[in-house]
C-alpha cells in the first residue's frame, strides 16, 4: 500500500501506533502477571474437550503468541482418541 | 472525625507523583481541610523539597516506625498552610526500614487528627509500594500519555486490584498532557488513555513550565492562580471534596491564536 502514501503523504499518527503497541503489550502483561488466568483457562479447555476426545494433558500447551499484528491464543493439544457417538449438546 | 487515606502511585518514576501529592495536599489545605502528607519514598525523599520544607526536618518516618519519637514530633508544619503537615521519609535508609504493618498503624493514627492523609508512593512495585498502599483506602494513579507510563500504570492497577482496592477506590490523573501534540495526533488523548486503563478519571493536568518554576521555589503551583497546572490541581481538589467540576479547556491559552482571540474579544 505504499502508493497510498503518495496520495496521502501523512504517516499514521504516532498516537495510533502507541495505542496499538499498548494494546498488544497489555494482553501479554495481563496474562503473564496473572498466570492463574491461563491455568484456569487450561482447566476449562480440558473439561470441554474431554467430553469429545481423550487428550494427553501432559503434552498440552496453552500460550499467547504474537502473530503479525495480533496476539493469538495457541493451544497445542495432543489427542489420544476421539470418543464415539457423542452428541453435541445444545 | 476519621480521615481518609489516599495513596498516590504510578509504577513508573518521574511521571509526577510527588508533584501531584504536594499540589493536591496543599490545595485541600487551602480549602480549610486538615491534611497530612507522608513521603513513603525512603532513601529518595523529595516531597519535602517540592514543598520547600527541606530545612525543617528533624525526625522522619523511620523514627516514628521504630518508636524513637512520637508521630506528632516528626510532623513538620507547612510554612504557608496552617493545616498542612508533612511526615518526611528517611534519606539514609532503604524501603525495608519500614513494614506495611507499621505504615498502616501510622496512617490509622493520623486519621484521628486529619481529614485527609496522602501517601506519596515510591516508583516500582516492591516493598516501597507495598508500604505505601498498606494503610490506604483509595488510590490515585498518576500517568502520562506515554506507552511506558501507561503500561506501568496498568500493572499497578492490577496490583491494586489484587490488594483489595475495588473499582470505585481507584482513580486516574493524566499528567503532562500536551494539547498541541494531541491535536497533531502525536500524543494519546484523554479518551485513549482511559479506554486502555478503564479507571475513573480524577483529572487531567496539562504540561506546564510553571510546575518547574514552582518546584524551583518550593511553592506548589496549586497556589499560583495564573498557573494552568495549578488550575487543574485546584479542580482535582474540588472533585475529591465531592464537587462536580468539568474538565478544563486544555487548549493553550498563550498561543498566538488564543491571544489574538482575546484581543478582539471573541475568546
Amino acid at each position: 500500500m505504499d502508493w497510498l502514501k503518495f496520495i496521502n503523504p501523512r504517516e499514521e499518527p504516532s498516537k495510533d501506533v502507541a495505542k496499538e503497541r499498548l494494546r498488544l503489550l497489555l494482553i501479554h502483561d495481563r496474562a503473564s502477571v496473572a498466570p492463574q488466568l491461563l491455568e484456569s483457562l487450561r482447566g476449562d479447555l480440558i473439561a470441554a474437550i474431554t467430553k469429545y476426545m481423550d487428550i494427553d494433558e501432559s503434552g498440552m500447551e496453552v500460550n499467547l503468541e504474537n502473530v503479525g499484528h495480533s496476539v493469538v491464543l495457541m493451544a497445542n493439544i495432543p489427542i489420544r482418541r476421539v470418543k464415539r457417538g457423542v452428541q453435541a449438546s445444545l | 472525625m476519621q480521615g481518609k487515606v489516599y495513596v498516590v502511585t504510578s509504577g513508573k518514576g518521574g511521571v509526577g507523583k510527588t508533584t501531584a501529592t504536594a499540589n493536591i495536599g496543599t490545595g485541600l489545605a487551602a480549602l480549610g481541610r486538615k491534611v497530612a502528607l507522608i513521603d513513603a519514598d525512603i532513601g529518595l525523599r523529595n516531597l519535602d523539597v517540592v514543598l520547600g520544607l527541606e530545612n525543617r526536618i528533624v525526625y522522619d518516618l523511620t523514627h516514628v516506625a521504630d518508636g524513637l519519637c512520637r508521630l506528632r514530633q516528626a510532623l513538620i508544619r507547612d510554612k504557608r498552610m496552617e493545616h498542612l503537615y508533612l511526615l518526611p521519609a528517611a534519606q539514609t535508609k532503604d524501603k525495608t526500614a519500614v513494614s506495611p504493618d507499621q505504615m498502616q498503624a501510622i496512617c490509622d493514627e493520623l486519621r484521628d487528627d486529619f481529614d485527609f492523609i496522602l501517601v506519596d508512593s515510591p516508583a516500582g512495585i516492591e516493598q516501597g509500594f507495598r508500604n505505601a498502599i498498606a494503610g490506604a483506602d483509595d488510590a490515585i494513579i498518576v500517568t502520562t500519555p506515554e506507552v511506558s507510563a501507561v503500561r506501568d500504570a496498568d500493572r499497578i492497577i492490577g496490583l491494586l486490584e489484587s490488594a483489595g482496592f475495588e473499582q470505585d477506590h481507584r482513580m486516574l490523573v493524566i499528567n503532562r498532557l500536551k494539547p498541541s501534540m494531541v491535536r497533531r495526533g502525536d500524543m494519546m488523548d484523554i479518551d485513549d488513555v482511559q479506554e486502555i486503563l478503564s479507571v475513573p478519571l480524577l483529572g487531567v493536568v496539562p504540561d506546564d513550565e510553571s510546575i518547574i518554576v514552582s518546584t524551583n521555589r518550593g511553592d506548589p503551583a496549586v497556589l499560583d492562580q495564573s498557573s494552568r497546572a495549578g488550575q487543574a490541581f485546584r479542580n482535582i481538589v474540588r472533585r475529591i471534596l465531592g464537587e462536580e467540576v468539568p474538565l478544563m479547556d486544555l487548549n493553550d491559552q498563550n498561543g498566538f491564536l488564543a491571544r489574538f482571540r482575546r484581543l478582539v474579544g471573541i475568546g
